[in-house]
């Protein structure tokens, strides 16, 4: 599920899985765009996304499908550091 | 998940977290850089450069079920996410036949919906019921 990743110097970075074509999209037009944002809806399926991720003293990566079978909660929170 | 980097990750579980919870973070912290999974789910404050507090319960098969959003300044309340999880596991263990009025715990009794209850759920569930008293 998430094994550990060689680490550079650059940033790691993830991303929305399968929604380039989607993303190339909304550069298009601001009316396609605003129809991504609402996107999300209960009961829909959670957009599936792969991000770098720091667990357990190691870095690996993670992506929300092979989450599947299992309960989620994925928490979106401002900074590390900061004070809430 | 927030715009930090994994290295900045580590240093917060390392020097602060693991003060406070023993062990540190027992889940992965996921690093949105540049915030496109944060824009794809709806959360991304693209004013601030930072993730709103977004919370997302995603059933065994990848589906939302709830979420809840609070602008930065004001933290969550995790045992009302607790609350609500097993409120959606019990209600998918019944395939639907039960669901939890408000303000619903474990042990709490549930709703059977149906036409026998239109009109009765005074009968079964009184919102003094919340409480554990």
């Amino acid at each position: 599920m998430s094994e550990e990743e060689p680490i550079g110097c650059a940033r790691p970075t993830g991303g929305p899985v399968g929604q380039h074509e989607a993303e190339e999209e909304t550069r298009q037009s601001e009316e396609s765009k605003k129809e991504k944002s609402s996107m999300i809806q209960v009961g829909k399926p959670a957009p599936d996304f792969t991000a770098p991720a720091y667990h357990k003293g190691k870095f690996t990566s993670v992506k929300l499908s092979d989450y599947l079978g299992k309960w989620v909660v994925l928490c979106f929170y401002p900074g590390d550091f900061t004070f809430v | 998940m927030s715009v930090d980097s994994v290295f900045v990750h580590k240093m917060w579980n390392d020097n602060e977290i693991s003060k406070m919870v023993e062990g540190g973070v027992p889940f992965p912290m996921l690093s949105d850089g540049g915030g496109r999974v944060g824009t794809t789910y709806g959360i991304y404050n693209v004013d601030a450069g930072v993730e709103n507090r977004g919370r997302f319960i995603i059933d065994p098969d990848g589906v939302i079920q709830a979420y809840e959003v609070l602008t930065p300044p004001v933290g969550r309340n995790v045992a009302e996410t607790i609350r609500q999880i097993q409120a959606y596991q019990l209600v998918r263990e019944g395939k639907g036949s039960e669901a939890t009025p408000a303000g619903w715990k474990p042990g709490k009794p549930t709703l059977k919906p149906g036409p026998d209850l239109v009109g009765k759920v005074w009968e079964v569930w009184n919102p003094s019921m919340e409480s554990d008293d």
